[in-house]
């Protein structure tokens, strides 16, 4: 095997340090590998830290123990190799469409009157030609989910970071954009870390499944990997009945997490 | 409402007040005048006060210096309050040190320091520049100062994701965020600028808006101060107008309040 490993965390151990100075483990001893032109899905319960460690492969966080190397070299600061896709709204407001999808090449000193026609060209690739004067607070959330993949492929990353992207979308919405996402990786087939709660999605986009425990102090306790044959349309996917196996499969491990979970949070809730 | 009912009925309204003034200070009800003219005179003479400053022109000279102080009042109250606003936001230690300094300051009722100003100033259109530059500072600094500091945590990750360095974060990130808080108050910062300007003239001057109020109470001449103070309404008016176009074209970006979304 010699494709190389685009995003590796090795026994990453994540901590925060809380107000009263105690120290709160949100994830621990992850081990974890992304190859180069892999979509691999991160799921588990809410509150189990599958955000916290895109964050570390990001760069946005520092694991506490354990290391992070990008394309085999170790990452130190914010990992330049990778774009990110925010689960909250992260357009800047007071810039159109089009000066947001453009303003990724902009900052790397490409002139703007050449970062503007491939803007143009990057929002009609997804779909919204017509839409590059317009403020994000104009778009649908649809929309501005499209914008914002637009101004994270416009640069061309080696590596998409994904943080449950189509979370706040509606469920048909979230297909129509799981399916723009699979046409877009398709065509030079990035590394992909795809962070989400919905098992279903995990499994219609991703190459591999890989499952966390409940928080605190998660860990990855599982690993699947998708063979249903790519291309695939979202929509014909989950009536295969490899997927039915498969989700399945993994449910049966991922629902005593997703209780685990949910009771810790109900007692947490109790205690306050 | 359609915008030509509304303009008929808030022009109806005025002309409602302005006939109820006229009748009540001229036409004895019961015997008695109920607005005596010495104490509140009448629409008529208020406004043949005002034609004869217009014609004459004598007012122009007072409306440009007021206007001077004000625009001079903002410009150099909302520049000191974005510099300081930008430097505290940035750098916490310095924004904690200062900080009961500046409540204490912002806590002045700015009319004390008047005199102050006369003192240092003089009583030409600097004072009133001061006095003006006090209230507008505070105002933008404060707005600047929380504009910085509440940027989305999320848009920053963003611009830091996409490969901003700090000084580009500061022209794409914090620059628009802190302007659109600072646009906000707009309003309110243009208006304390007035306020400032005519407040002092009225407390030494020898030329100026409210130096023509103070004028006119000193001899009792009651038109004379009703007739300063439709100027400067109206004054203030246009000034408020100018300042919604310019909103207008610099925040086309925001939401706004019948979008739902704030």
């Amino acid at each position: 095997m010699s494709t190389p490993t685009a995003v590796a965390l090795e026994d990453a151990k994540v901590a925060f340090r809380l107000g009263d100075g105690r120290v709160y483990t949100a994830v621990e001893k992850a081990h974890l590998a992304v190859a180069q032109g892999e979509f691999v899905a991160i799921v588990g319960p809410t509150g189990c830290g599958k955000s916290t460690l895109l964050n570390v492969a990001a760069g946005l966080l520092k694991p506490a123990a354990g290391s992070v190397s990008i394309f085999d070299r170790p990452l130190a600061g914010l990992n330049r190799e990778a774009g990110y896709l925010f689960q909250a709204d992260a357009l800047f407001p007071w810039k159109t469409a089009l000066d947001n999808v453009a303003i990724g090449l902009e900052i790397k000193g490409t002139p703007r009157s050449e970062a503007l026609p491939r803007a143009q060209q990057w929002l009609t690739s997804v779909g919204l030609g017509a839409f590059a004067n317009r403020y994000p607070h104009m778009l649908s959330g649809g929309q501005r989910k499209r914008v914002a993949l637009a101004q994270v492929l416009i640069r061309d990353p080696k590596i998409l970071l994904m943080d449950e992207p189509f979370g706040p979308l509606d469920a048909q919405t979230r297909q129509v954009m799981g399916n723009l996402l699979l046409d877009l990786w398709s065509a030079d087939r990035k590394a992909v870390l795809f962070v989400t709660h919905d098992l279903e999605e995990a499994i219609a986009l991703a190459d591999r499944v890989v499952i966390m425990s409940a928080g605190p102090s998660s860990r990855i306790i599982g690993d699947w990997k998708v063979t249903l044959p790519r291309p695939r349309d979202i929509f014909e996917v989950r009536l295969d009945k490899e997927f039915h196996a498969l989700h399945r499969e993994i449910w049966s491990v991922l629902k005593d997490e997703v209780m685990k979970g949910y009771a810790q949070s109900t007692q947490a809730a109790e205690a306050v | 409402m359609s915008r030509p009912t509304l303009f008929a009925l808030q022009v109806l309204v005025a002309v409602v007040c302005i006939v109820l003034w006229q009748v009540l200070s001229t036409v004895p009800v019961f015997g008695k005048i109920l607005l005596p003219p010495f104490f509140f005179s009448n629409p008529l003479d208020v406004f043949s006060q005002i034609v004869k400053w217009f014609v004459s022109g004598v007012i122009w000279k007072h409306l440009g210096i007021t206007l001077a102080e004000s625009i001079l009042a903002f410009v150099i109250g909302s520049l000191g309050g974005v510099l300081v606003g930008f430097w505290f936001a940035r750098q916490p230690l310095v924004a904690a040190v200062f900080d009961p300094y500046v409540k204490m300051v912002n806590a002045l009722p700015r009319v004390v320091l008047a005199p102050i100003f006369a003192l240092w100033l003089g009583l030409g259109i600097w004072s009133k520049v001061a006095l003006g530059v006090t209230l507008v500072f505070f105002i933008v600094f404060f707005n600047v100062y929380q504009g910085v500091k509440e940027v989305s945590r999320t848009v920053l990750d963003n611009g830091r994701m996409l490969g901003m360095s700090e000084r580009q974060l500061m022209q794409h990130v914090y620059w628009p965020s802190a302007l659109s808080w600072m646009f906000s108050s707009l309003h309110t910062s243009v208006g304390f600028a007035v306020v400032g300007a005519v407040v002092g003239e009225y407390l030494g001057s020898a030329a100026g808006l409210g130096y023509l109020i103070q004028q006119a109470e000193g001899v009792f001449d009651v038109a004379g101060v009703f007739a300063g103070m439709f100027v400067l309404s109206a004054f203030v008016i246009l000034i408020d107008y100018g300042v919604t176009l310019v909103e207008r074209r610099l925040l086309v970006w925001r939401p706004t309040a019948s979008d739902g979304r704030g």
